[in-house]
C-alpha cells in the first residue's frame, strides 16, 4: 500500500528580504508517495538544492510547511530535528559524503551506531548493504581508496542503513563520469524496486533523468512541469 | 566508535599532529625543568641557610625574637622538650642560650654573640665540628670555648689562649669569666667569622647566672614539606607563653627573595603556556575550518551537535595528553640525572657561594608535585581551548557548512 511520505504546501524561501528579495522557492506544492523514484531537474539556480534542503529538514522555509509522514517538521527544533533526520531521512550529497578516516563498512556502521542499534543488527544489515551495492570486497577500504562512483554507492548504502522513509540525493552524480553515473542510478533503481525505498534526487544530467519514473522541473523557484509517473524504459526493468 | 574516530582523526594530518605534540611536550619539558631547577636550587639554599644556624623551626618565650634579652628566656622544661623531640618528623633539637657580650684577649675587646649549646646536638644540626680549623671541638662538660677564626685574629688569640667574656647576666647580674680556647672555627661569611663564640650550655648558664635558662630551642626536621604542620603541632603543644617560628619568619629576607624569584619564574612559565595555548588553538582552528564540510555532513545525517563536540574535545585532550606524557617521559631522565649529578657552578659565583659555606651545586628537585602541576596546567589549557569547537559546532549550520 502506498502512502504519502512527503507533503509540502506552498513552500517559499526568500533571501535578502530587506534589499532585493530573491525567491529561491516561490510557492512549491509537492506530494510524494512511498515507493516513488523522482528526479528534480532544472537549470542551475532554479531552487533544486533549496527544495531538497527544505524537505530534508536542513533548512526552514520562509513560509509554507513540510509534513513528513504526518509530522510537521517545521515544528521540530535542535536535537529533536536532528533525531528526526537520523531516523526518517537518508541523505546523499554531491560530495563530502563520507568520513574520510573510517572504512566503507565503518561509515555505514556509524549511522546505525548513532541510532544505538545492537551490534548484531548492525553487522547483519551492513553485510547485506555491502552486498547490495556490490562492494563487499572494498568494505575495509577508506573513501580515499575508492573511486568517486564507489564512494557514492557507499553513501547510498549509508543513507539506506537506518531504514529511512525516503532518501534525498542532491546531484549525486555531478562528480561522476557518465558510466559511473548510470551505474549509480541503476543501483538506486534496483533498491527502489527491491527495498521499496523512495528516492528523490536532483540532477541536470539527461541520462539520469531518463531513468526516473517521475520528473519534476523547477524554474525560478517554481514547479513548471510534473510528469506523471511513467513506465521505465530501461531494459533492466521491463517487467 | 567515537574513540576510534578521535584516534584516527589525530593521525589524519600527521605533520600537524606531530608539530602540536612536539610543541606541547617541549613546553612541558621546559616548564618542568625550570620548576625543578628553581625548586631544587631553593631547597638547596634553604637547607644550607637553615642548617647554618637557624634550623627550620625555633621555639622561644613569647617576645624573645623582638627583644633578644635574657629576661625573655625560659626555663628548661624536660617534659616539654621531650614532647617536641617525640613529635613525628622532628629529627633533632638543640637547646641554646644566646647572649650578646664583650670578649677580650687582653689588649683588644669586641662585641660578639656567645652561644651556649649542647655540643653534640649542635653538631648534628649545623655540622659545627667540621668547621674546626685548629684545636678540638667541644665536649658537654668542657670548661672551655671555641671561637670564630676572624674573631680570634682580631683579638690576637690562638688555641689554648684565654678568652675573657664580660657582660650582663640574668636579671641584671654581672657576668664575667675566663675560658681557654679549645678550638677555632671557620665561617664563610666574614660577618659571622668575626662574631661567634660557642661554649657548653651549662657553662653559659653558669656564666650568665641563669641556671636552667634557654633562649631558644632549635629544631631539625626530616622533611621540609612538613614544616608547617610540625610548627602547628608545637604551637598547640606549647600553648601561650611561647612563640614558634619557622625559617620563613626567622629569615624573612631569604623567604622574600625566593618568593620574588618564584613570581618571576611564574611569569615566564605563564608566557610559555600562553605560547603553547596559541599553538594548540591554531591546531584546533585549522582543524575546524578544514573539516567544516564533514561536520556539516555529520549534523545533516543525524549526529547530535553535543556528540560531535565531545568527539572534538576528546581529540584535543588526547593530543595534549600525548604531548604531556612525552614531555614528562623526556624530562624524567634529564631531571633525575641532574638531581644525581647536579650542575656545579664555576667562577665568581662559586667563590661567593663557597665563602658563605654553601656548596655551589644546582641540583634539580624531583618532587612529583612539579610534574603533576605542570601536566595539569597543560591539560586545563587544552580543555579550555577545547571549548572552542563546542561553540563552533553550536553555531554551525549544516547547509552553509557543506557549501564550498
Ligand atoms: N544562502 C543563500 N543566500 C542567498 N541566496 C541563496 C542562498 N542559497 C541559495 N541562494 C539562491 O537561491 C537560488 C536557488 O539556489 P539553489 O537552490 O542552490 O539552486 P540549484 O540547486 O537549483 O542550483 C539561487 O539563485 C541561489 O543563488
Ligand atoms: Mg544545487
Amino acid at each position: 500500500m502506498n502512502h504519502t511520505v512527503i507533503d509540502a504546501h506552498n513552500l517559499v524561501k526568500v533571501y535578502d528580504e530587506k534589499t532585493i528579495p530573491l525567491y529561491a522557492l516561490n510557492g512549491v506544492h509537492l506530494h510524494i508517495e512511498s515507493g516513488e523514484f523522482i528526479a528534480i531537474k532544472g537549470p542551475s539556480g532554479s531552487g533544486k538544492t533549496t527544495l531538497l534542503n527544505m524537505i530534508g529538514g536542513l533548512d526552514v522555509p520562509s513560509t509554507g510547511e513540510v509534513i513528513i509522514d504526518g509530522t510537521n517538521i517545521n515544528n521540530l527544533k535542535g536535537n529533536a530535528l536532528i533525531d528526526f533526520r537520523l531516523n526518517n531521512i537518508g541523505f546523499v550529497f554531491q560530495s563530502y559524503n563520507l568520513i574520510p578516516v573510517l572504512t566503507a563498512r565503518e561509515n555505514i556502521e556509524f549511522i546505525m551506531l548513532l541510532q544505538k542499534r545492537s551490534s548484531k543488527e548492525i553487522n547483519t544489515r551492513v553485510n547485506e548493504l555491502l552486498k547490495q551495492i556490490g562492494l563487499e570486497d572494498k568494505a575495509d577500504k577508506r573513501p580515499g581508496e575508492l573511486s568517486g562512483g564507489q564512494q557514492q554507492r557507499v553513501a547510498v548504502a549509508r543513507a539506506l542503513a537506518p531504514k529511512p522513509k525516503f532518501i534525498l540525493a542532491d546531484e549525486p552524480t555531478a562528480n561522476l563520469d557518465s558510466v559511473s553515473a548510470g551505474n549509480l542510478l541503476d543501483m538506486m533503481l534496483q533498491l527502489n524496486i527491491q527495498e521499496k525505498m523512495t528516492f528523490v534526487f536532483s540532477t541536470h544530467d539527461q541520462r539520469v533523468i531518463e531513468r526516473a519514473r517521475r520528473v519534476i522541473t523547477l524554474e525560478d523557484g517554481k514547479i513548471v512541469q510534473d510528469s506523471a509517473p511513467k513506465k521505465i524504459t530501461h531494459p533492466m526493468y521491463e517487467n | 566508535m567515537i574513540a576510534k574516530l578521535s584516534w584516527r582523526n589525530l593521525w589524519r594530518n600527521k605533520t600537524r599532529s606531530l608539530i602540536t605534540v612536539t610543541s606541547i611536550s617541549f613546553a612541558v619539558l621546559l616548564a618542568v625543568l625550570m620548576q625543578s631547577f628553581q625548586k631544587g636550587v631553593f631547597d638547596h639554599l634553604v637547607k644550607n641557610v637553615v642548617s647554618f644556624y637557624t634550623g627550620y623551626i625555633q621555639v622561644h618565650k613569647s617576645g624573645y625574637w623582638k627583644e633578644k634579652i635574657l629576661d625573655n628566656g625560659f626555663l628548661l622544661n624536660d617534659s616539654f622538650q621531650n614532647k617536641i623531640t617525640r613529635l613525628p618528623g622532628v629529627k633533632g633539637i638543640v637547646p641554646r642560650l644566646e647572649s650578646f657580650m664583650l670578649v677580650s684577649g687582653g689588649s683588644f675587646t669586641k662585641g660578639c654573640m656567645v652561644v651556649g649549646t649542647v655540643p653534640a646536638l649542635e653538631n648534628q644540626l649545623t655540622g659545627l665540628q667540621e668547621k674546626i680549623t685548629a684545636g678540638k671541638y667541644l665536649e658537654a662538660n668542657d670548661r672551655s670555648v671555641i671561637i670564630a677564626e676572624g674573631l680570634a685574629g682580631k683579638l690576637k688569640l690562638k688555641t689554648d689562649d684565654t678568652l675573657i667574656i664580660l657582660g650582663q647576666g640574668y636579671q641584671g647580674s654581672m657576668a664575667a669569666g675566663k675560658y681557654p680556647i679549645k678550638g677555632l672555627i671557620h665561617f664563610g661569611s666574614p660577618e659571622l667569622n668575626d662574631g661567634f663564640v660557642y661554649m657548653p650550655l651549662q657553662l653559659a648558664q653558669e656564666l650568665l647566672s641563669a641556671e636552667n635558662l634557654l633562649t631558644s630551642i632549635v629544631l631539625d626536621i626530616s622533611d621540609p614539606l612538613q614544616m608547617e604542620s610540625i610548627q602547628n603541632n608545637i604551637i598547640s603543644l606549647s600553648g601561650e607563653g611561647y612563640e614558634t617560628m619557622n625559617w620563613k619568619e626567622l629569615l624573612p629576607e631569604i623567604s622574600n627573595h625566593i618568593k620574588a624569584d618564584g613570581a618571576s619564574l611564574s611569569i615566564f612559565t605563564g608566557i610559555l603556556y600562553f605560547i603553547i595555548g596559541f599553538g594548540i588553538f591554531g591546531t584546533i582552528l585549522m582543524m575546524s575550518v578544514e573539516r567544516k564540510q564533514e561536520f556539516g555532513m555529520l549534523i545533516a545525517i543525524g549526529m547530535k551537535k553535543v556528540k560531535l563536540s565531545l568527539m572534538l574535545i576528546q581529540e584535543t585532550l588526547l593530543i595534549s595528553l600525548i604531548g604531556v606524557l612525552i614531555g614528562i617521559l623526556l624530562s624524567l631522565p634529564l631531571i633525575l640525572y641532574l638531581h644525581l649529578n647536579p650542575i656545579r657552578l664555576g667562577g665568581q659565583i662559586a667563590k661567593v657561594y663557597e665563602q658563605f659555606g654553601f656548596e655551589p651545586y644546582f641540583p634539580t628537585s624531583i618532587e612529583p608535585g612539579i610534574f603533576l602541576q605542570q601536566s595539569t596546567f597543560v591539560l586545563i589549557i587544552a580543555a579550555l581551548l577545547g571549548l572552542y569547537p563546542l561553540w563552533y559546532i553550536h553555531k554551525l549550520n549544516p547547509v552553509q557548512a557543506m557549501k564550498r
